[in-house]
């Protein structure tokens, strides 16, 4: 099996997400990530979701996406012609001990601190998966506390926009 | 940010801007005024609190009939008898909870069928939703799973649009059930009624007009294929493509097998037809499919009753899938040459490429094998072990004493395969049945809404005693408002269909399936006594010389339902029979011709 990620252009309807959802449920296709949210484009949200499935079920999440009455666009975005960000946000252990510690591997990562506590620092990250990961990986030893993680958000690189295909097709 | 970022500029919004002669009216008033705007001339309902304004308008609708039936599944199967029976949408309103609930059945039922259905339910005031309030259920979350579409309006404004957008979606591409849920505030509310409204869809853009590069290469195949077969399903006489199925196979000269789904979709008396595959199918189309070389699939979907195993089905055969949803190409079975498309058009285009295709190869081999086996193994039936009334025999001669210009309704089981095997079939849309979702309980309402939608037909509704008792209700329907259906009650006493596995997958034992209403039984209920008391003319027959005067009686008894329980042996079986998860191969003529069946897995 691999991992595809699918931007789904959709209207903004109620009980949009269930539909989706549903579908994958329904389908037997398994969600690994989902991230929805508002498009430049009033009335309209993208869907960015990552699947992991072969080929051939692929082609069929893709075309029983189609089917609903509010998808509009489908496109696999490809990782080579793509950007792909997840965001994190992580409440690690720090204290007058570890902290400096802490913020070496958070400036290595280019990551931010956006919270303090005497006991405890959050960060936040982005990137994609294999930067976030090797970052959890680093901050684990201090002790993680708490975790927190968006879908992952993708856009194909250059100039085009599948919104305004949409719009002038 | 990128250079190109020229303003895009969507559609505008439905429009709300009415011109200055928009009358205001109900909500309620416009569902009434939509329905009939989109030239809907029955539906069939029963009212509840949630839906109550609507039915006041109704009450002085003129041209709209609305007729009330006994329970909501009835009215959901009604609308799927009419459109199945006229190609029309079929209507059905029903109040919120459990009225809106007891619709869900025939909405799946449609779904797997793809019938054109819209369905209208009543919601609790938007106030209230989502507060547990009284007969209060999210009908359209339930259904989400079994529609094409669903809706739900808030809003008195938005009523004629929703109405408008569910019958286009409903009767559209692949059709298939919509659900408009409406609150009870946007009933009462007052509005603006605008005419037409603006049905604003864009994800929503059925493809009709197939690729003129794969038609081509479909042609070029047919034209190659020493071992062609048509493979017709449902999709056919849902595009209402009969006549240019006939041209094209005509031109190819290739057998046609019609699904269970698609039977009249071709005439049963054509020569190149083989009957239906699967299952229950002939010998011929099931072996036809298995060894073909090439498997042209029309509006068919490989379901798994069809192909059997489908890793073993048609092992040698390249396939062209021309579908209206793209979604059932390559879906079970991987299609060479994939075709979306509307069968009415995609045939004529295939017809004329094929003509252009030129020399096409001999397939006299092909059908001297197949004749062969239609010699070998006609449809048939053995005389029933006991003696008594031969299940087939009473299907057969209701058929033949009706004709092709009759609509024949089953319900689910035995009596289904009997009647879709030894009634022959001309035309389409005269064959209803429960497909892919298999709901005991369509015929009798279904019958009742194929009569409503064709006055003038015979209308059989060809049932099992136990399907029978689910829905038979709808009889007082019948019979109040006058549509006159004729019942056949293939009466065995039992559920004969699981019967049948029981007999043959485990060692006769007959678990919760006797139904005590055949012979030496206490025969509750007595079905004759049942439909009387329902106003039907109701006869018993159990025996083979009073099978045609019962029939005769029922066509021409006109003014009042009639319900026929034919008493029949409890031990004929349908055959032939492909065991289910194993390859057609293994297609069995009759019991006698079985190996053990011990050995599959059910």
């Amino acid at each position: 099996m691999t991992t595809h990620v699918l931007s789904l252009l959709v209207e903004d309807k109620p009980g949009l997400l269930t539909r989706v959802a549903g579908l994958f449920a329904r389908r037997g296709f398994n969600i690994e990530s989902l991230a929805v949210g508002v498009t430049e484009v009033p009335g309209l949200s993208r869907i960015t979701v990552v699947v992991d499935v072969d080929e051939l079920p692929l082609e069929q999440v893709t075309k029983q996406l189609n089917k609903l009455i509010n998808v509009i666009k489908i496109v696999e975005l490809d990782a080579s012609t793509s950007v792909q960000r997840e965001h994190m946000l992580v409440k690690v252990r720090a204290d007058n001990q570890t902290r400096s510690n802490v913020i070496e591997v958070v400036n290595l990562f280019r990551a931010n601190v956006v919270d303090y506590a005497p006991d405890a620092l959050v960060i936040e990250i982005t990137g994609d998966k294999g930067k976030v990961d090797a970052f959890l990986k680093a901050i684990e030893p201090f002790g993680i506390r708490e975790l927190a993680q968006s879908g992952l958000l993708a856009l194909g690189r250059g100039s085009k926009s599948i919104t305004e295909r949409v719009l002038r097709g | 940010m990128p250079s190109d970022t020229a303003p895009a500029t969507p559609r505008p919004p439905a429009s709300r801007q009415q011109p200055a002669s928009a009358p205001v009216i109900t909500g309620a008033e416009a569902v009434v005024r939509s329905l009939e705007l989109l030239g809907v001339t029955d539906v069939f309902g029963l009212p509840g609190g949630a839906i109550l304004p609507v039915y006041d308008p109704l009450m002085s609708a003129e041209k709209l009939r609305h007729i009330l039936v006994r329970h909501e599944q009835g009215a959901g199967h009604a609308a799927e008898g009419y459109a199945s029976a006229s190609g029309k949408v079929g209507v059905a309103i029903a109040t919120s909870g459990p009225g809106a609930t007891n619709l869900v059945t025939a909405i799946a039922d449609a779904y797997m069928d793809s019938v054109p259905l819209v369905a209208i339910t009543g919601q609790v005031f938007s106030t209230l939703m989502g507060t547990d309030a009284f007969q209060e259920a999210d009908i359209v979350g339930i259904t989400m799973p079994i529609t094409k579409h669903s809706f739900l309006v808030k809003r008195a404004e938005d009523i004629p649009g929703a109405i408008a957008a569910a019958y286009e979606i409903a009767s559209t591409g692949r059709p298939g059930p919509v659900l408009v849920d409406i609150t009870k505030d946007a009933q009462q509310a007052e509005a603006p009624f605008v005419w037409p409204p603006k049905i604003d869809l864009p994800g929503y853009r059925p493809v009709t007009k197939a690729h003129g590069k794969q038609i081509q290469a479909a042609a070029a195949l047919m034209a190659q294929a020493k071992q062609p077969v048509l493979y017709v399903g449902g999709g056919v006489i849902r595009a209402r493509a009969a006549e240019e199925l006939k041209t094209l196979a005509e031109a190819s000269g290739a057998p046609v097998v019609t699904t269970l789904m698609a039977r009249g979709a071709f005439p049963d008396s054509h020569p190149q037809h083989l009957g239906m595959p699967g299952m229950h199918g002939s010998v011929p189309a099931v072996l036809a499919l298995q060894e073909a070389d090439l498997i042209v699939a029309l509006g068919a979907r490989f379901d798994d009753r069809v192909t059997g195993k489908a890793a073993l089905f048609a092992p040698k055969a390249q396939v062209v899938h021309v579908d209206i949803d793209p979604a059932e190409i390559s879906k079970i079975r991987t299609a060479d040459v994939p075709i979306v498309g509307d069968l009415k058009d995609v045939l004529v285009d295939l017809d004329a490429a094929l003509h252009a295709a030129g020399e096409k190869a001999d397939i006299a081999e092909w059908w001297a094998y197949l004749r062969g086996l239609q010699e070998q193994y006609p449809l048939g039936y053995a005389p029933t072990t006991d003696g008594l009334l031969a299940p087939q025999y009473v299907i057969q001669r209701i058929g033949e004493l009706t004709g092709p210009e009759g609509v024949y309704a089953a319900g689910v089981g035995q009596h289904q395969m009997w009647a879709a095997q030894f009634i022959k079939y001309e035309r389409p849309n005269s064959w209803l049945n429960s497909g892919g979702a298999g709901t005991m309980g369509y015929s009798v309402p279904a019958a009742m809404g194929a009569k409503v939608a064709q006055p003038d037909r015979h209308v059989w509704a060809i049932d099992g005693d136990g399907c029978f008792q689910m829905t038979n209700q709808e009889l007082a329907t019948c019979a109040i408002n006058k549509i006159p259906i004729k019942v056949a009650i293939i009466n065995n006493s039992s559920l004969g269909m699981v019967r049948q596995w029981q007999t043959l997958f485990y060692d006769g034992r007959y678990s919760n399936t006797d139904l005590n209403t055949g012979h030496d039984t206490i025969r509750i209920p007595d079905f004759v006594k049942l439909a009387e008391a329902y106003g039907c003319l109701a006869i018993r027959v159990e025996k083979a010389e009073d099978v045609d005067a019962a029939i005769q009686t029922a066509l021409e008894t006109n003014d009042r339902p009639v319900v026929i329980d034919f008493v029949v042996s409890a031990d004929a079986m349908v055959w032939p029979m492909v065991p289910q998860g194993v390859s057609n191969s293994y297609v069995q003529y009759a019991r006698d011709h079985a190996p053990a069946f011990s050995e599959q897995e059910d």
